[in-house]
């Protein structure tokens, strides 16, 4: 055994060194840990700020002697490669370990230990932790605004069937795949929009969602007998008019009887509320923005200059002012521009709005993968014998689109995250809801529970659709 | 014929489309004004306004016109934009730097508030703030002092103020060390090109920021002097803290707020900057036998900078644009001083809605254009 020099850590002395860092790391740790899950301090006969400092400068020393390289122990090799490559790093690792120990108890204790979750109402809220039964009681709140309770089988349902509708895409055959783009950006909306627009809302105009059914499913029945050739034109074309032809020629009076399933009450939009307009906005959102701001960024590269110049004023402007004053402008302004009996709902204003917003983040996003693709793409189309319109859809879009799906998934997101602000125009969805419950006499002063429990809500979508994101931009991913 | 109808139709229509559709919403706006009893103009600005503003930068009260008001929004905006900014770059650079870190700890701690932080809608982080974090602190006559000289309360926090004599003289002080940098900055780049010495800059310039302001106060008679908060009773249980600086509530949860949020979004701005920069960049650098500041200096930064800058100039004019949430917590910003409590009193919804919305698309353009301006200035001259 060699001569020991503590101000050196060598290999010659390694289980020396290893033995007496480790102790000296694991009662620095014990320390904290003892001193936060149990209120115990070892070290309190130490004078102040010593006694403070102290797991500190003990595992600070700890770290010290085992930070010897090359030891041939690979777990050594690795927690020093790790988190203990010099005094800086090991000192950063200390703080961070000690952060989590401190920050574990209260945080458990408020969530969990503390909270209480029976009852329902205020007066079993008296322990320090967390009241969840505040959640529990406005929980139909929070998820459907003001939307009556005992209609609200009506939201659970069609999103449930939207749900539904949403994944046949995972089961769909060889057969069918091709059809599935079709089914996602002309029958799907469409269905969802009937469902959403009468049968969520109800009343007098439910028996327009009878027809919606119907023309799906004839023109489904009858997509299969038409020529592959033709058929992306067929269903852009013949819903749309099997609907309106079912509306205003044929079977009207009958249809109205069978729409009518007795019951279903008007609910009028200003009512609806909670996540579940989150989502319904997100979803419509999400839907109009894309085709708009997929026209913008093609106008914007078009070699015609008024139609660039539009474009870009377009873009611009919408990018240039907050979200806050457009839907200002949606609630004071716009209906100035409208004829006088001319109504249009504060819903679909909204809708408006905001689709119109994110378009032009949108155009934004997909010019950038437009100006990506090499110019050899846009050449071959053309020598091809492409026109404008067949090489966009078939060969440039494609691939730019392909590009541009984290681009994409972060403007969506942005939108997600938007969508509380619909609260300047009267609507009131989760966080507004919150807000409103806030101040209520009788449930004064849980606040925070509220906002946690939204932050929890919106995480988990958001960090979801992120991470689907990254999925799909690793299955598309195609090398170059 | 130069032209042809291939060419000239789809313009045609799409102009056509867009002089129709503003052309309708103009008659709209006509007939609905004339019905309403309107009238168009921008005349109420200089009206008298008759509503107080809780906290102004400039001097105002009821009495001033509603332009005065305008102005007021304005500078709480570019108030609270200003601080979110400073604050979010500092701890977006850090937070950045920290998820590049090869200490795993602190590459996932950066990760974990990179990803919390950003995944939580704004409006949401402000309200918590606002209504939940900044409420559970102490009244102002049961707070601890900071540092024995300012105090963080329910009601905001409160800071001692600078009280200046001479102030101009102390301001030329700072505007001569500026200028003397500059200067022994480009002379000692002339020197380093013609002889190869190089000169201290750093040394040199951190000692005239300490010399000349001193000076000014030595010898130019500059003082400063501090006005501590002190307790004031309001009524028998209402305290508050008069004289120094107080900073409200809402000002400290929005621009911590927007500073959180917009950190990390400049965090990953910097994380890809940094990563952009190859590897063989740095070992040519090493090789041509640059220490490693220099290499960080010379050859990193000024080509990561390129990658950062654009993202991250984007972020500040989102921050600008989201400090404009401040009406949900009543800051009294452009939005709602001027969108909101202007435009309930005078009913002039076109015309106000119009400036506000004016407003914040000359900021935007205005330091877009400087943007480009400054990326075609630093971007790469392909030869």
């Amino acid at each position: 055994m060699s001569k020991i020099n503590f101000l050196k850590p060598d290999k010659s002395n390694l289980y020396t060194f290893l033995y007496l860092g480790s102790f000296l790391f694991f009662v620095s740790v014990l320390d904290v840990f003892l001193n936060s899950f149990f209120r115990l301090n070892i070290t309190g006969f130490l004078p102040g700020l010593l006694s403070f400092l102290f797991p500190l400068i003990i595992g600070f020393i700890g770290l010290y002697f085992i930070r010897i390289e090359f030891s041939g122990i690979k777990k050594l090799d690795l927690l020093n490669k790790h988190i203990n490559t010099n005094n800086f790093n090991a000192l950063l690792s200390l703080f961070i370990i000690f952060i989590i120990l401190k920050s574990i108890p209260p945080i458990l204790s408020w969530f969990f230990i503390d909270a209480s979750f029976a009852g329902d109402s205020k007066d079993v809220c008296t322990g320090t932790g967390a009241c969840w039964t505040y959640i529990k009681v406005w929980i139909r709140r929070f998820m459907y605004g003001m939307y009556p309770n005992g209609e609200q089988w009506r939201i659970n349902l069609s999103f449930i069937a939207l749900a539904l509708l949403g994944s046949v895409g995972y089961f769909a055959t060889d057969r069918f795949k091709k059809y599935l783009t079709l089914y996602y950006v002309v029958i799907y909306p469409f269905i969802a929009f009937l469902f959403i627009f009468f049968f969520i809302s109800g009343g007098p105009v439910f028996f327009d969602f009878s027809y919606g059914i119907i023309a799906a499913i004839l023109s489904i029945i009858i997509g299969f007998f038409i020529p592959s050739k033709f058929k992306f034109y067929y269903f852009l074309i013949v819903p749309f008019a099997l609907y309106i032809l079912l509306k205003y020629f044929i079977f009207y009076e009958e249809l109205i009887e069978l729409g009518k399933l007795d019951g279903l009450n008007w609910v009028e939009t200003g009512a609806w509320g909670g996540l579940s307009l989150t989502f319904i906005i997100s979803f419509f959102c999400l839907i109009f923005c894309f085709p708009i701001g997929m026209a913008f960024a093609l106008g914007r590269r078009s070699e015609f200059p008024l139609i660039r110049y539009i474009s870009i004023g377009f873009i611009e402007f919408w990018r240039g002012v907050p979200l806050i004053t457009v839907l200002f402008m949606s609630a004071v302004m716009f209906p100035m521009f409208l004829p006088a009996d001319f109504f249009i709902d504060k819903l679909v204003r909204c809708i408006i709005a905001i689709s119109l917003f994110e378009a032009a983040y949108v155009a934004e996003v997909i010019r950038g993968g437009l100006q990506a693709l090499p110019r050899g793409q846009y050449e071959a189309a053309k020598s091809l014998g492409m026109g404008y319109w067949r090489m966009h859809i078939f060969v440039i879009l494609p691939q730019a689109l392909k590009l541009v799906i984290p681009g994409i998934a972060n403007t969506f997101l942005a939108l997600v995250k938007d969508t509380p602000l619909i609260f300047v125009v009267g609507l009131l969805e989760i966080v507004g809801m919150l807000n409103l419950a806030k101040t209520n006499p009788e449930w004064l002063g849980f606040a925070m529970e509220g906002y946690v429990f939204a932050a929890i809500i919106f995480w988990i979508i958001c960090y979801a659709m992120s991470k689907y994101s990254y999925n799909l931009e690793q299955k598309y991913k195609t090398d170059r | 014929m130069n032209f042809k109808l291939k060419d000239i139709g789809p313009q045609l229509m799409t102009v056509v489309a867009v002089v129709l559709i503003f052309g309708f919403f103009t008659y709209n706006a006509q007939v609905n004004m004339e019905n309403r009893g309107i009238d168009f103009g921008y005349g109420f600005l200089s009206q008298e306004s008759s509503f107080d503003v809780q906290f102004s930068l400039i001097e105002y009260d009821g009495s001033h016109s509603y332009f005065r008001a305008y102005l007021v929004g304005l500078l709480n905006t570019i108030l609270v934009s200003v601080i979110g900014i400073f604050l979010a770059t500092i701890l977006g650079v850090i937070v950045g730097i920290a998820r590049l870190s090869p200490n795993y700890l602190i590459n996932k701690f950066a990760a974990f508030y990179v990803e919390f932080f950003r995944n939580i809608p704004l409006l949401l982080q402000i309200f918590f703030w606002y209504f939940a974090a900044l409420r559970a602190l102490p009244l102002p006559q049961d707070a601890e002092p900071i540092f024995g000289i300012s105090y963080l309360t329910i009601k905001g926090l409160f800071v001692p103020a600078f009280i200046w004599e001479n102030f101009n003289i102390f301001l030329y002080s700072i505007i001569a060390t500026i200028i003397s940098i500059i200067v022994i900055r480009s002379h000692a780049k002339k020197v380093q090109e013609n002889r190869g010495k190089q000169i201290p800059v750093l040394l040199i310039s951190i000692g005239l920021i300490i010399i000349l302001p001193l000076l000014s106060f030595l010898i130019g008679g500059v003082k400063l002097s501090f006005e501590v908060p002190v307790l004031k009773k309001l009524a028998t249980t209402s305290y508050i803290y008069d004289g120094g600086v107080s900073l409200p509530p809402e000002l400290i949860a929005l621009a911590l707020s927007l500073s959180l949020y917009t950190a990390t979004f400049i965090a990953e701005c910097v994380r890809a900057g940094i990563q952009g920069v190859g590897k063989g960049q740095k070992e040519a650098a090493a090789s041509i036998g640059l220490t490693q500041n220099q290499v960080l200096k010379l050859v990193v930064m000024p080509q990561a900078l390129r990658i950062i800058i654009p993202p991250t100039t984007n972020q500040y004019l989102n921050l600008t644009k989201n400090s404009s949430l401040a009406a949900a917590i009543a800051y009294p910003d452009l939005v709602l001083v001027f969108a909101g409590t202007a435009l309930m009193q005078t009913g002039k919804a076109i015309e106000i809605v119009s400036i506000t919305m004016f407003t914040y698309l000359s900021l935007s353009i205005s330091i877009s254009v400087f943007m480009n301006w400054y990326n075609n200035k630093i971007a790469i001259q392909e030869k």
